[in-house]
Formats: C-alpha cells, structure tokens, sequence
C-alpha cells in the first residue's frame, strides 16, 4: 500500500509515494534519479548504499523510506555545495583514494558522519569507522589517508 | 578554472565520455580479424572544436586505463591528459581489441595507440607545414594549436586544420617521440575519472534509467548441475506490473522496480532436475587429484630429476592447495539491452566487449553487425568479467520485448553462485638442495586444477619436470581467469617449497634466491627490495615473522617481503607490513602503477588469508560477505612499492603481476613467526591452529 512520505533530500524537499517499507536506496536511485548511491549486498554487509540520514551514516539498503519521514538525507550528489566539492571529496580525489569508483560514495558518505563527530580522529579510530564498507579493488589504504587529511584539512568537513 | 564552472564541465563530459556520439566517430573494423587496424583515424579524432577524442575497445575497470591511454596521446600531441576525452569499450565506435584482461593494455594496446598518435601528430605537422606555408621542422605544437616558430602569430589550431573531417594523409610507422623528449610519461596526472566517481555522476550499466525499463530478475536453480522443469508462475504474475518472459530453460520476472521484480521472482515456484556434482570443500582436492591422475602429463622436462634427486642432501616433499575463490566484484554482473530495429544494444559491466558481442550475437543467432556492446564504468573486473552470461541472457529477454529496455542485476547471492571461480588446486612438489646449498638437482612438480603457467621462474634448476593434466571438465563447478591466472597458485607453491628447503638447510631465504637466480634483474630486484625492508639475513625460523616471495608474469618480476604477527591462541595472522618491488619496465604512469600494485596485495591479503568458496554438492553456501569475507581495513597493513629502474623502454602490464607472490610472502612470513607451514590458502585461523598443533607435536 502506497503512503506519502515527505523527507528533506539535499537541502529540498520532496514528496513521494511509496510503500513505507521500500527500501530508501530503491526510491533514491529508481523513483528520484539518484544513482550515486551503490547497491552491493543489499544486506548492510559492505556499505555501498551509505547515506546521511540527519548526519548519521545510514545504510539505505536497510532503511525503510517510512523511516526518514520528516528527516534529512544527505546523499552523494548532495555533497558538493554550489559546485564547492566537500573537503572529503576533495581529498579522495587528490589522494586517488578509489579505483573502480562503486564504494567510492557509500565510503565517503561513511567519512564525511564519522569527521563530522571527530576531524581529528587517530588512525585507529579511522580504520574502526570505516570497517563497515568494503572495497574490492584495494584502495584501502589511499581512503585511510584520505579521510585523515579531510579531517585535518582547514575548516574541516562542512 | 574556476572550481564551479570545472565541475559542470567535467560532470558533462562523463555524459559525453559513453552517451553521445563524437563528431566524426564511425567504426572502423580491423583488415583481418583480430588484429588492430592501421589507419590511425580509428584511435584519434579531432572535433571541429579541436578537442581530440581517443576510441579504445578496452574498458576502465578502475585499474585506471582510461588515463594511462590519454597520457600516450598527450604525450605525442603535445596535450595534457586533460584535453583528451576518452571514450571505451564501445563496438561500434571504438577499433576492435582483445579482452582488457591478462595485463594487456600496456603490453599490446600501448604501443599501437602511441604509433597512431605519432602518425597523427607527423600528420597534423604536415597540414599545418602547408596551411603556414612554413617548414615542419620550423614548427611548434602544444595544446592543439600549430605555430611558426620564429613568429608565433602565424598560428593554426587542431580544430582549423582538420574542421573535424577524418585525417586522409597518412605516412604509415612514425616513431614516437623517443624517452629524452618526453613530458608526460613518467609524471603524475589527475585520474580522468576522479570527479565523476567523486560526485556520484559516474553511470555503471545498473544507473542507466532508459526511458520504459524493466528490470528482470532471472529464476535459478537452487544448486549447480540442476536445470529448470516446470514453474508456477501464478502468485508471482499477480502482482501488479509483473510481466513473465521465458525462453527455454530462462524464466524472469519483470518489473518497472527493481525491487519489486525481485520480491515477485520470490513467488515463482520452480522444479529442477539434474545431477549434482557428489563433492563440497573439504573432499575436493583429492576429488581432483583422482580425476587427474589418469590424464596426468609432462609438460615441461629438462634433465633427469631421478638422477638429481641422488645428487641432493636435503630434500623436502609438500603439498600446496588452494581453494576456490570468487572475483566478488563489488558491483555485481549487470547489463542493460534494448532490441530495437533489428539492432540489439547491450550496456554491460564488462572487460570484453568484442567477446560480449560475439557472444550475444551467437546466442540470438544475429550477424555481429548487428550486436553493439556499449560500456559504462565498470565496478570492477579481475577476470570475472571477461565471460558475458549477464550480457546474454538480459539480450535474450529483450528480444522478447521489443523496444523495451530490460536490466539484469545480479544480486551478491546471484554473483557469487555464477561467477567462474579462481580454479582450486594441488601442487605437489619434490625436490632436492646439493650439499653445497647453492643449486636446486632436481624439482618435480605436479600440478593439478590449474596449468603449469608461471611454474617455472628465474631460478636455475639443475633437473626439473611439471606434470599437469589435459582433464577437460575437471572442476565441478565453473572456474574462470582470476587476476595472474595459474601464476599466483603456482608461484604460492614454488616460493613456499623453496623456502622450506631453505629452513631444512640453515640457509637465509633471500640468500637462496640469489644463489638460484639466473636473470640479472631478478638479482637487482632483490636488492632493491633488501634495502628498503630492511632484510637482515639469517635462517627461519627466526620468530621475526618475516617473508620472502618472488613472482612473475610474462617478463614483470616482482619480490615480495612481508611481516606479519600471528596469534598462537585464536591462529590470527595480523599483515603488520608488506613491501613490493616490482620490475615492469618503463612506467607510465607511476601513481596508476603504485595504485595496481597497492590494489593487488590489500586484494591477495584476503585471498591468502580469508577468502573461501563454501559448497556442499552443487549449493553454493555463502550467499554474501557475511561468510564470504573480502579485507577490511583493519586488515590493511603499511604498503611499500617500489619500482626497479629497469632502463628500457617497452612497459608491461601491471594488474596481474603484483598479485602473484602475495600469499607465498604471507604463508613464508608466518612460518618465520611460528615453525609452521600453512600449506592451503586461504590459512584462515582454523588452518592456522592446525598448522601449529604439527610444530607442537614435533
């Protein structure tokens, strides 16, 4: 049965109708047109799907779209600000902190919550906070030094 | 540039990159099948505007070929890498090429496409020698323009000159320009991608939204070995929007959502017949090894290894084993087609566009001028998508709905049931070190679920002999080429056997190798690799955990050092660093080399380490990474690379060659911690406890 659910998605708001139990990463990428966002496991297992759910790392394959009703959802395509790239995308380019690019969003959405708590985390602490998303193609130690120089960049994440 | 206008651009130009046809672009087929053709208007166009847009039947997997081929052109026409659009992997636009596989990009493709641009830029010289009316030699050329030297107001740009016609001029081998003069090979560039997979605006085939989609989920048999009878559609086909296509043994389920078609599929009620191979993980090496035995075969001999065995005074007999491993790209086999006027469009994930459209075109019996394979970004390849069953059976249901594009994606439990496993396998090897612990009198290998491919190394060997068998069918479940194919499991018994013979003999590993090495560079590389890890020598065990392994593919040597710390209670291997250096001739580009080099050994610490195959008959048992478990980060150690200085000029492939020492560095290491030898990869902790209760019995 399909209900209304209105949420904030990258700054706008929209509305869409929806059985409240679909999974947030299908309505984003099939009824919103937003692609960035991966599908890799459909189970939480790797972290391609991760969004912004009010800041939190939310995993849009386990999300039900009921469940961001009246919530902010922050996703890949909502990062960059007027065309200014966030400091985390900024820093995964310049480190070439990917090489396929198919965790590349669910990665940086996962850096971005984490430097928003704690920019000036310790590697460890890093390493913790990133181990829910899988890369295949062995970036792995590129997307460590990435997100540590996004959270030390000046003004940090935004 | 400002950073705003760069961004629409570039987000534009990935749309430009797969979607939109460059002025003048036509398909160019080779003279002769299978080859590359000659007229260089098949890799290079220049549009009106003078951009310069470069078509390559290769694919970007993420392995970066989309910028190492733009800087071959920058560097002949005087571009940055930047100006060069790419577009690949596209049958009808791009020249024909072999699968982008078996690191052969910069072996075979490399040069073809650097001559084509130093016959456009002789070329392009030539017209503007004329439209000047100036001597070539009294000419200069940098970022699409043409001008007189001495008065550089007398200038012509690209676009000018060949007002986006194709080049009719043609002069035939043009020598690129040589090394000395080089400004781009050798040098850090931005990757051409980086942007779009920063933002999201990167399409893979699943982020095709085509107006109308359906998206099919396909009914599969429960276990390999079992076909498709009979199905109950009925509960599935009341579902609003469902629609069902069969042809033969394929039944899928369509639905304008994704989701939805698979939650329909759930209500399809299938029976299956069949036989299921009577094996599962743990009785599969003998399995293998008795099927085997009977077609058995030399394939490589020198000398007599009987009369070597008397000559040596240590010999040590092992058995190494593999199992079978998943590519388990993170983006799953996926494929969109449209049949359409006779036409059948195929966007696939995949590393073989010539080969998905041959194949398409074979299994719906059309002419291959009828088939066009059109590829977006690939979420990773290794092998796995060198064979195109998605790309076969999304056309098959397409011609059934004509007009309508259908999209297939495999979810991870549909990948990791079809994907064409890295082979398991048994090497057995004996063989023999002289009293003088300087030569190997004999090696006697047989070699069974792989093929002897890289078995052999730079190492002298007085007498050796690799048996492996011509069995077809040998594996019960389908096998497929997983990144340096036959090379990683033979170098992991060969580097593991040697360093067993060195510990037998009180030798230090690295001082075994360098007694054996028979190719100069391997010696040079060795030392490289000594100093920057620092290897004090001394005979293992010496508790330090450290290892040592050497590898090859093709004429690409690499040694491997590694350190681990292994956990005697839980048989937890923690990787604390990892070196490579690594010879692949010249490199050109060093950030995409280190990057492939970098990949390799993060992706062969979970092949070493964790990565399995479960099954039980033809029931493959991990339906996801919950069982089937790839390297997180915190199994990420500190990573060196290092590149030999080699001085020559011809470059080698990467993505394969840094993958092959990694588990036998790893398994070496690890004895060097404990005394035991983890023979079976992956040595995850249950085979590490096992391999230590042998040390402790001794």
């Amino acid at each position: 049965m399909d209900a209304t659910v209105s949420f904030v998605l990258n700054g706008k708001p929209v509305t869409v109708s929806s059985p409240r139990d679909r999974m947030l990463v299908w309505v984003l990428r099939d009824e919103l047109g937003l692609t960035g966002t991966k599908v890799g496991c459909e189970a939480g297992l790797c972290g391609a799907c991760t969004v912004l759910v009010d800041s939190e790392a939310t995993l849009s394959c386990s999300t039900a779209v009921g469940d961001v009703a009246g919530k902010s959802v922050l996703t890949i395509e909502g990062l960059a600000l007027d065309g200014k790239l966030d400091p985390v995308q900024k820093a995964f380019q310049d480190h070439h902190a990917f090489q396929c690019g198919f965790c590349t969003s669910g990665m940086i959405m996962a850096a971005w919550a984490f430097l928003k708590k704690k920019p000036r985390a310790t590697r460890t602490e890093i390493v913790e906070a990133m181990e829910g998303n899988i890369c295949r193609c062995g970036a792995h130690v590129r997307i460590l030094d990435a997100v540590e120089s996004a959270g030390k960049a000046k003004g940090g994440v935004r | 540039m400002r950073r705003r206008t760069f961004l629409q651009g570039a987000a534009a130009g990935a749309l430009t990159f797969f979607f939109t046809t460059p002025a003048g672009a036509a398909p160019v087929e080779p003279t002769r099948p299978g080859t590359y053709p000659e007229d260089f208007n098949a890799y290079l166009k220049i549009s009106a505007d003078g951009r310069v847009g470069c078509f390559v039947g290769k694919t970007e997997l993420g392995q970066g070929a989309m910028t190492v081929l733009a800087m071959l052109v920058a560097e002949e026409l005087e571009l940055d890498p930047a100006q060069v659009d790419m577009l690949l992997g596209d049958t009808d636009l791009c020249p024909w090429d072999m699968p982008t596989g078996g690191s052969l990009t910069m072996w075979h493709t490399a040069p073809v496409l650097r001559g084509a641009a130093a016959e456009a830029r002789a070329v392009l010289l030539g017209m503007a020698a004329k439209a000047l009316g100036a001597a070539t030699a009294d000419l200069a050329l940098k970022d699409g323009a043409i001008w007189v030297k001495a008065t550089p107001k007398r200038r012509i740009t690209f676009g000018e000159l060949v007002k986006g016609r194709k080049m009719e001029r043609h002069l035939g081998k043009v020598k690129p320009k040589p090394l000395s003069e080089c400004t781009v090979i050798g040098r850090h560039f931005p990757r051409k991608d980086a942007l779009a997979k920063t933002t999201g605006a990167a399409k893979y085939a699943g982020d095709l939204r085509l107006p109308g989609t359906l998206h099919a989920c396909i009914l599969r048999p429960p276990a390999h070995g079992l076909k498709l009878v009979t199905a109950d559609t009925a509960a599935a086909e009341r579902v609003p929007g469902v629609r069902i296509v069969r042809d033969g043994t394929l039944l899928a389920v369509l639905h304008p959502q994704p989701d939805t078609a698979r939650k329909a599929l759930a209500l399809v009620k299938g029976t299956f017949e069949g036989t299921e191979p009577d094996v599962d993980d743990g009785r599969i090496y003998q399995y293998l090894v008795d099927k085997a035995a009977p077609g058995q075969r030399v394939m490589i001999s020198r000398g007599d290894v009987v009369a070597g065995e008397k000559r040596a005074a240590t010999v040590v007999e092992g058995e190494y084993r593999n199992a079978y491993e998943s590519h388990a790209t993170l983006e799953p086999h996926t494929a969109v087609a449209k049949w359409e006027e006779g036409r059948m469009t195929v966007w696939a994930s995949n590393q073989s566009p010539f080969v998905f459209r041959d194949a398409v075109a074979e299994a719906l019996k059309l002419d291959k001028d009828k088939v066009r394979i059109v590829t977006p970004f690939v979420g990773g390849g290794f092998g796995g998508k060198l064979v195109a069953p998605v790309a076969v059976e999304t056309a098959r249901i397409a011609r059934q709905v004509p007009g309508v594009p259908i999209q297939v994606a495999w979810n991870r439990e549909e990948d990791l049931f079809l994907d064409g496993y890295r082979p398991a396998a048994v090497v057995k090897i004996r063989s023999g070190l002289d009293a003088g612990r300087g030569a190997i009198t004999f090696w006697d290998s047989v070699v069974t679920g792989v093929s002897q491919g890289e078995a052999e190394f730079a190492y002298e060997m007085q007498t050796n002999r690799y048996q492996a068998p011509a069995v077809p069918d040998l594996h019960p479940l389908k096998i497929g080429a997983w990144r340096a194919p036959n090379a990683h499991t033979n170098a992991f018994a060969r580097e593991s056997q040697l360093d067993a013979l060195a510990a037998k003999a009180g030798l230090d590993p690295v001082t075994l190798r360098r007694r054996l090495a028979n190719d100069p560079r391997l010696l040079r590389l060795l030392d490289l690799a000594v100093e920057t890890f620092g290897w004090e020598p001394a005979p293992g065990p010496t508790g330090r955990g450290i290892g040592l392994a050497c590898g090859a593919w093709r004429q690409a040597l690499v040694v491997a050092m590694a350190q681990v710390a292994v956990d005697k209670a839980t048989g937890k291997v923690r990787v604390e660093r990892f070196l490579e250096a690594v010879d692949v001739g010249l490199v050109v580009n060093p950030d995409g080399a280190r990057q492939q080099v970098e990949g390799a050994i993060t992706m062969c610490i979970g092949q070493a380490l964790s990565e399995e195959i479960h099954f039980k008959g033809g029931h493959i048992l991990d339906k996801n990474f919950d069982t089937y478990l790839l390297p997180r980060f915190s199994a990420i150690p500190r990573i060196q690379v290092v590149f030999a200085d080699s001085g020559t000029t011809t470059t080698q492939g990467i993505g394969e060659p840094p993958v092959v020492p990694v588990a036998a560095a790893l398994a070496n290491a690890v004895f060097d911690a404990t005394g035991a030898r983890v023979t079976h990869v992956p040595f995850n902790p249950e085979r590490v406890l096992e391999a230590l209760k042998h040390v402790a019995a001794r």
